[in-house]
């Protein structure tokens, strides 16, 4: 049966073969930062296994995996890659092949699309062939390594350069690539020290209460900055409904429940294309697209955000008291 | 109320605005805001590694680039770039809003996963959008080259995020219904997704037209170039 975490698994493989490969050609300080990493994901199931039993050791030795990795960051400089092919030998190559090179390509998304639609029905025997967790994850992970086995056929080059143009991109992308999941781990401390808590504690003694259109703006506005400052709406959400939504816009106004529910988490999306503490979103794809300006897709969606943000919150208003 | 916590959220805004490396930006709010909480540094690391290790499939994405690289040195751009400039219909405006379009679809039947900046932002739409651009304006620098990616993921994150939160079965629904069922006010899934498809439809329109703006620039900057060139 396959799992998300024979996904992990296939990751670590990659992360530590990047950081063999690095480790060749003697740059260690890459070498370095992919092995911690690589580590850290093939030990990922023991890590939460142990932690769930009350075994706090190798989750502390895995914190302290993550201040390394923290130390190393900043040394990697980014480091360019000579190509591995000229431009004259990619367009004659793109002549040669024409659409062929699509299918591996259009692989990727449509193999994660068969295994979501019909994942849950696959089976071999009476076990199931996916695991019903992160189905669609689990699809998209088997859908790489299909559509790197169909890139090896139609380019006629062996999977291992694949593995090893890989690693190219992800030495382009460096420690970029690590940012969501940082963010991620900061959001459980942020949650567990009550810096949420704060900032409501915080929120809710400056709010105007009588007037009903100045809480809604306090709550749309709210989950804005909420969400700028955490990366993440989901966060968010509790935080501005405790504090403003429930007691004071359903309660004391009488929101309509599930409009102000739909339309203040969408007001939250707004402030995840504003903000680097997105970094999935935001500054991933500004490394993988190799945007000098890690900010550029930010930039790009501000102005959209912004009218997004007005016109949600102007349907809210009209709306939401009725 | 323990406000010193607050600390972390200080430390974030201040290295991201010193644009210090954010990686140890992050880890030092982290240790900030937890150790200030008055957590001990064993349970702070115990909470940081679990956590690090639990957000794993946000990594999920470095497994396409071993395909994508490969393609990409076998000319995959090079073509995608070739067969838009042969697309006579398809202009840039075209392929980015119906990019869109699609995405949104996707995400609105909690098909999240099956698109995105590595999987198709990078190896077909960039290379398409930058030959569609080349045709409108001849002498598409790379800054322009920068922008237009940046355009490309932008289109990719707003079709995705106004799209998902229709979807009843996933995240945000889920989160909003299970709130108010903890206050004492049951709703059904339905009836929260259904508020999302105002915001669905607006924020379609607003990057479409954007992107058409978008358009309208590059063709204004070929005009003008023309025409310097007439005089």
């Amino acid at each position: 049966m396959l799992r998300i975490e024979h996904a992990y698994w296939l990751i670590a493989a990659f992360l530590l073969y990047s950081g063999w490969r690095n480790l060749r050609d003697r740059h260690l300080w890459h070498a370095a930062f992919w092995i911690v990493l690589g580590l850290l994901f093939g030990a990922g199931d023991f890590i939460l296994a142990q932690s769930t039993a009350g075994h706090a050791l190798p989750a502390q030795v895995a914190g302290a995996g993550v201040i390394a990795l923290a130390l190393l960051a900043p040394q990697l400089k980014r480091m360019a890659h000579p190509e591995s092919s000229s431009a004259e030998q990619r367009l004659q190559s793109a002549i040669r092949l024409g659409h062929m090179l699509f299918v591996p390509a259009l692989l990727i998304p449509l193999v994660t699309l068969l295994v979501a639609l019909f994942g849950a029905y696959l089976a071999i025997g009476r076990h199931a062939l996916f695991a019903t967790p992160q189905m669609t994850l689990t699809g998209l992970a088997l859908a790489c390594v299909v559509a790197l086995f169909a890139a090896s056929v139609v380019a006629r080059t062996p999977m291992h350069e694949g593995v090893a143009e890989g690693r190219r991109l992800l030495d382009a992308i460096g420690w970029a690539a690590l940012l969501p999941l940082l963010l991620a781990a900061l959001g459980q401390v942020f949650t567990q020290s009550g810096v949420g808590a704060a900032i409501a504690a915080i929120a809710t003694d400056f709010l105007p209460t009588g007037n009903a259109t100045a809480a809604l703006l306090a709550f749309a506005l709210g989950m804005v900055l909420f969400t700028v400052i955490m990366g993440n709406a989901f966060a968010a959400f509790p935080v501005m409904m405790a504090g403003i939504g429930l007691p004071l816009l359903i309660r004391q106004h009488g929101a309509h429940p599930a409009i102000l529910g739909s339309m203040g988490m969408l007001c939250g999306y707004c402030g995840t294309l504003l903000t680097p503490m997105a970094a999935d979103f935001n500054l991933v794809p500004a490394a993988l697209l190799e945007l000098r300006n890690p900010y550029g897709v930010i930039r790009a969606q501000a102005w959209s955000a912004l009218w997004i943000f007005i016109c949600t919150f102007l349907l809210m208003w009209m709306l939401v008291f009725h | 109320m323990n406000y010193w916590p607050l600390l972390g959220v200080a430390v974030i805004v201040v290295g991201f605005a010193l644009r210090f490396n954010a990686v140890p930006v992050v880890v030092t709010a982290a240790i900030v805001s937890g150790l200030l909480a008055g957590l001990s540094v064993p349970d702070l690391l115990a909470l940081l590694g679990k956590s690090f290790v639990s957000a794993r499939m946000l990594l999920l994405f470095v497994l396409t680039l071993p395909a994508i690289g490969l393609l990409e040195r076998a000319g995959l751009r090079e073509h995608a770039q070739r067969w838009m400039a042969r697309l006579q219909n398809m202009t840039l405006a075209r392929l980015l809003i119906g990019y869109l379009l699609l995405r949104q679809l996707l995400a609105t039947v909690g098909l999240t996963g099956v698109a995105g900046p590595a999987q198709t932002v990078r190896p077909l739409l960039a290379p398409m959008g930058e030959a569609a651009a080349e045709k409108i304006l001849p002498g598409f620098d790379e800054a322009d080259r920068e922008e237009l990616r940046a355009v490309a993921s932008a289109t990719d994150n707003i079709g995705r995020f106004f799209g998902e939160d229709v979807f009843i079965a996933l995240g945000a629904v889920l989160l909003i219904q299970g709130f108010y069922s903890q206050h004492g006010i049951e709703l059904s899934p339905l009836a929260i997704a259904l508020w999302a498809l105002p915001t669905a439809i607006a924020a379609f329109a607003i990057q479409s037209v954007r992107i058409w703006l978008y358009q309208r620039r590059l063709q204004r900057r070929a005009t003008a170039l023309r025409n310097g060139q007439g005089n």
